[in-house]
């Protein structure tokens, strides 16, 4: 086999010389021409709706009158005179801050547990992945109102440890919880990540370590924890960006209510969008939420220094 | 003896621990054959199984039935997994195996993409789709993935990028001795190759645009257009909570395709998130 090869790469360097002006060019072409698809999508959909959303954020556009310019008076009436928006940012903040962390740490945990070479890791990998699985699909969010409702299931158990019954999801100061919940609830997909990712943690630093008498906490501390980290820093990178533009759990199981106590974003921005109509007004929201996120992620990655490690290629352990 | 306990403990752990995180699922089977009367019982499963929640909320929306909002998701999925299954490909076959002026960038603007919240793009494409006269139709869903755009378009290009660059490139010079074109290399023998790749990018084409629900509910207008998300939060918002056992009953049925999928294909659903961090 590897003969052929080589006596296929002769002819082609023998041919190269032969090649015609043209053919000097047949990578380039035919390169554009593949991702050509990825270019007309990222321009004509990615691109230019940037673009146009930024220009309407300054329009009192509304899809069917004519545009007019209004300069940053969306902008000054968001920060100055709505207390949607001031409310929806709260509760937005309170759901990412509460569930991305949550999510994290109950995937961390467990993929630890799991990854001491279990019999029977693939039925629990299954069992735990599932809710993730199905999770973000409405079904799974009328499940949850039925079940956090006031005769659901959820204050059944409780009844049996004598727990007051409560309605989860129409109780102002409970409902975002059982969001929360439902999203902590999929930690499984972030799991599996870090199963593959525990996985390349080589044995002898535990081993070593051990040697040196080192402890269990010790070892996840020291070992598993900044081995890992590069693989908890995608996922809170992710998580975040996600978690800030959740949208079909509250649509569907509270409606932003009660009393907009899960009044995310992401639905205000709906709401004013696609209820009223109002293109404009909601494409700066839209903005402003981008420019959130990227302030967010921004500060996560500023504090990456401190926290996440890369392995170096002499094999040691160095802060970025 | 400590170690044998030690993985008893584990074991009684992860039982318990995966009970817990199934127990809603396995209520939900239950619930979905009980009367309402029954379903605020602490109860697993009904004394007497109600089959007619499924008959029932089959033909719970006037004048349809769930056969149409079925027939609807699925010939919309088939059309999209499609349509990626080309673009995405070829996308990847380009950024993967060719050298062209400006690569890096371009790729740099992939990588940026994926990163970028799509909420942004929401307002600025359903104004351009509605001037083209889209909404109300499957364009706006086909388009996108045409272009390797659309929901979690670019995960699907940067996915089959990695696996394209661990292919051999010995295989793609003895083919051009062969005369082999830049498509024939990609057609026989990088598309052959990345199969595995391929079935993952399928999957979750299929999961995503299934619970692509703001999609459905901005561009879908008419029921008889509506998928099966929209059809259950239709009979959802009409029986205002009337008919409990028929809305849990039609809400299982609709996590039925992605359960199957799972079970058939779980190989691949791990290795797929596990080697590119794709969230599930």
């Amino acid at each position: 086999m590897s003969q052929t090869t080589t006596v296929a790469l002769k002819t082609a360097a023998g041919t190269k010389k032969r090649k015609s002006f043209l053919s000097r060019w047949d990578a380039p072409i035919a390169g554009y021409l593949f991702i050509l698809p990825w270019l007309i999508g990222f321009f004509g959909l990615t691109a230019y709706p940037m673009i146009l959303s930024l220009y309407y954020s300054f329009t009192d556009y509304t899809l069917m009158e004519p545009i007019s310019w209004v300069g940053a008076r969306n902008y000054e009436r968001i920060f100055t005179a709505d207390d949607k928006f001031i409310q929806s940012i709260k509760v937005t903040f309170m759901y990412v801050i509460a569930s991305v962390p949550l999510k994290l740490i109950a995937a961390l945990l467990v993929a630890v547990v799991l990854n001491k070479a279990m019999k029977g890791i693939s039925a629990y990998r299954t069992a735990i992945y599932f809710p993730s699985l199905i999770g973000g699909s409405i079904a799974v969010s009328l499940l949850w109102r039925n079940i956090f409702g006031v005769d659901g299931i959820f204050n059944k158990i409780l009844g049996i440890f004598g727990i007051g019954a409560t309605g989860w999801v129409t109780n102002p100061s409970t409902a975002l919880w059982t969001l929360v919940l439902l999203t902590v609830w999929q930690f499984g997909s972030s799991m599996v990540i870090f199963l593959a990712g525990l996985k390349q943690i080589p044995n002898d630093l535990y081993e070593a370590s051990s040697v040196d008498g080192a402890n269990k906490f010790v070892q996840f501390f020291k070992i598993t924890l900044p081995m890992l980290s590069p693989t908890l820093y995608f996922n809170l990178i992710m998580g975040v960006i996600n978690a800030f533009q959740m949208f079909t759990s509250a649509y569907v199981i509270t409606n932003g209510g009660p009393m907009n106590s899960t009044y995310v974003y992401a639905l205000y921005l709906y709401e004013r969008a696609f209820s009223r109509y109002q293109l404009g007004y909601s494409s700066a929201l839209a903005w402003i939420m981008l420019v959130i996120i990227v302030v967010v992620a921004a500060i996560i990655a500023g504090t990456s220094k401190y926290w996440v490690f890369y392995e170096t290629e002499s094999g040691g352990k160095k802060r970025k | 003896m400590t170690i044998k306990w030690n993985q008893a403990g584990r074991h009684l752990f992860m039982i318990i621990f995966s009970l817990v995180m199934i127990y809603p699922v396995i209520w939900w089977i239950g619930a979905s054959l009980k009367s309402n009367a029954e379903l605020s019982s602490p109860g697993l499963f009904p004394s007497k199984p109600q089959w007619s929640n499924f008959v029932n909320g089959w033909h719970s929306v006037p004048g349809h039935s769930f056969t149409d909002f079925y027939l609807n998701t699925f010939g919309l999925e088939i059309v999209l997994l499609i349509v990626t299954l080309i673009s995405s490909t070829l996308v990847a076959f380009g950024f993967g195996r060719l050298d062209f002026p400006l690569k890096n960038f371009w790729f740099s603007l992939l990588m940026l993409t994926l990163m970028l919240p799509g909420q942004v793009l929401i307002i600025p494409q359903y104004a351009m789709f509605h001037q083209l006269g889209w909404v109300n139709t499957y364009l706006p869903f086909i388009v996108p993935h045409l272009v390797a755009s659309g929901a979690g378009g670019t995960f699907f290009v940067f996915l089959l990028i990695q696996f394209v660059r661990g292919i051999p490139r010995e295989l793609d010079e003895s083919a051009k001795m062969d005369g082999c074109s830049w498509f024939g290399i990609y057609w026989r023998i990088v598309m052959p190759l990345t199969k595995p790749a391929i079935v993952t990018v399928m999957i979750f084409c299929f999961l995503w645009n299934w619970d692509d629900f703001l999609g459905h509910l901005l561009y879908i207008n008419s029921v008889d257009k509506y998928t099966v998300g929209l059809a259950l939060r239709m009979i959802n918002d009409s029986s205002s909570g009337q008919e409990w056992g028929q809305l849990l009953a039609m809400s299982l049925v609709s996590i039925v395709p992605a359960t199957l999928v799972f079970m058939f294909l779980q190989k691949y659903f791990v290795e797929g998130i596990a080697t590119t961090g794709i969230k599930g």
